[in-house]
């Protein structure tokens, strides 16, 4: 028999801690702070929103790039919120989640050998989305001393004349860091001087703390070459509902809808319906829930000043990205004797990147009550483990 | 959101937050905290600190009714004077002015039907400006004060995701 396989999917590789990952949604009696997604349930308007639609009979395929009311909430919500507009009619999909957004972005976009910039630590999809378009992914590593933010230099060392996307992941996924107007200017000066184009995922922009989300798109000359991913799972609380959106130039937008056309077809139309009413009528709900976050991301900071685990203030998305290079062990050995030893499961700093060697994601989606007592048996774990390298 | 707003907030649902915690919470200082409540307490707009309890659970017999009355307001004194005499009655927990078809919304807690219905006959009735009255008993408490009382489900996320 033939190989069946393709050999650019068979050497993608699986995510290396893709075993620790089994090993821990294995355990019966862990607890964890190791989750990616809210704890709240969807809010209860959009839920009824959504019966009700069911109960309506709206079980048939939307149009492609999404239910009309849908595209106009997006972009009232967007010119309100980034103030920038979209033309629902051409400048607007609807995606099954911000995966698909990304995917089909750098599908429409790149040409085999064009490079695309991965800031690291982030999101684990960007590198094999780029690879599946054919792209090159090229990464950057991020500093901690830059509260992980991307600096203009970081950037400008690693572009080339192939180089043709940035890949922008802020509110960040695992560091929580947040880039504001100022840390986005002179980034945003680069790619209009080497004429490149940036996927911009702002599926976190709900949930910054302190300063408002602002978008790259919305800075002079950006809008023309920026892809704009969002949607309505971390901050409306809809990661099961699987919907999102990507919007930007209608030239792109006509090709990625093209992709989505043929691969999707259409978002699930009942998710479409109830998101309409979380645009218009959630903003009391996801303020509650940001509040909510915000008070647990303070909780979680005093709690590490106090144990003197090393870590930046996160401004943004719900996680902790502490340092752990005092205990002279990798992010893996670290999580995996925690587990082990105080069946806590947390995340390695390396699932998101090499350079997330010696930082663990911690994520604060769970209530104040399970965040202490997690947090006691990191105490107890870092007791021990500084205890023993005295000894 | 003010910062003696942000305390109501989180009191309201919590009474007992130690208040070291309260302050890193709305990230403030304790002493900011503690001096916003003792104010709040003085201007009773903070009235009291009480506990929630579902007493279906404990098996003490209590009923809970709802009365509406209409009443006939006093000239000067309008419906506080009629308020006063019904609420100065232990057994009444809550006394509502409403708008709509009766005046007063009571809440009544008893340990009987039968005690509720005697409350009703011999001391509410009577009071002359009282014109009519109508008594609803809670068959069953879902929701009170915000909280769900319902049996909550179990926590359904895998335990770890990127």
């Amino acid at each position: 028999m033939r190989n069946p396989l393709s050999d650019k999917i068979v050497n993608i590789q699986p995510s290396g801690i893709r075993k620790f990952f089994d090993i821990v949604n294995e355990m019966k009696d862990a607890i964890s702070l190791g989750v990616g997604e809210p704890d709240f349930d969807t809010p209860w308007r959009i839920r009824e929103e959504g019966i009700y639609s069911l109960e309506r009979g709206r079980t048939f395929y939307t149009s492609n790039a999404g239910l009309k009311e849908l595209k106009d909430e997006i972009s009232k919500y967007l010119e309100r919120k980034i103030q920038v507009s979209y033309d629902p009619a051409s400048e607007i999909v609807v995606t099954v989640g911000g995966s698909e957004g990304i995917d089909i972005a750098m599908r429409a976009m790149l040409n085999p050998g064009d490079e695309v910039l991965i800031p690291q630590p982030s999101y684990v999809s960007y590198l094999p989305c780029a690879v599946l378009a054919d792209g090159v992914p090229v990464v950057i590593p991020l500093q901690e001393k830059n509260k992980f933010k991307l600096t203009r230099e970081e950037l400008e060392e690693k572009i080339t004349d192939k180089t043709k996307i940035l890949v922008l992941p802020f509110p960040n996924n695992p560091t929580g860091s947040i880039m504001t107007k100022e840390d986005l200017e002179p980034i945003a000066e680069a790619v209009v001087e080497h004429d490149l184009f940036v996927i911009s995922d702002e599926i976190y922009s709900e949930l910054t703390y302190g300063t408002d989300h602002v978008s790259i798109a919305s800075f002079p000359g950006m809008r023309e070459r920026t892809i704009v991913i969002n949607g309505f799972s971390k901050g409306f609380a809809m990661t099961g509902w699987r919907l999102g959106y990507a919007c930007g130039p209608a030239p792109i937008l006509e090709q990625m809808l093209k992709i989505h056309q043929y691969a999707i077809m259409c978002a699930p139309t009942n998710s479409q319906y109830a998101a309409v009413e979380g645009l218009r009528n959630c903003e009391d709900e996801v303020q509650e829930m940001r509040k909510a976050y915000n008070q647990r991301r303070r909780y979680l900071l005093h709690e590490f000043q106090r144990m003197g685990l090393q870590c930046f203030e996160p401004e943004g998305a719900f996680y902790m990205f502490p340092g752990i290079q005092e205990f002279g062990m990798t992010s893996e050995e670290f999580a995996t004797r925690f587990l082990e030893e105080e069946k806590v499961a947390v995340v390695p700093g390396t699932a998101f990147g090499d350079c997330g060697e010696g930082f663990l994601r911690i994520s604060y989606a769970y209530s104040l009550d399970d965040l202490k007592v997690a947090i006691g048996r990191l105490e107890n774990f870092i007791t021990k483990l500084r205890n023993q390298k005295k000894a | 959101m003010n910062m003696r707003t942000e305390i109501l907030r989180y009191l309201e649902k919590n009474s007992r937050v130690d208040l070291g915690e309260l302050a890193v919470l709305l990230g403030t200082d304790e002493a900011t905290i503690a001096n916003e409540i003792a104010d709040m307490e003085k201007e009773k707009i903070i009235c009291g600190y009480h506990t929630l309890i579902d007493w279906d659970k404990t098996g003490e017999e209590s009923v809970t009714a709802l009365i509406e009355v209409r009443v006939t307001p006093q000239r000067d004194l309008g419906f506080d004077r009629i308020a006063e005499r019904i609420y100065n009655f232990p057994e009444v927990t809550a006394v509502y002015l409403i708008s709509g078809a009766y005046d007063f919304l009571i809440i009544l807690e008893g340990k009987t039907l039968k005690e509720v219905s005697r409350f009703v006959s011999e001391k509410l009735s009577p009071i002359e400006p009282v014109l009519s009255t109508a008594t609803h008993f809670i068959l069953k408490k879902y929701k009170d004060h915000g909280t769900i009382l319902a049996p909550q489900k179990k926590a359904e996320r895998m335990l770890v995701m990127p």
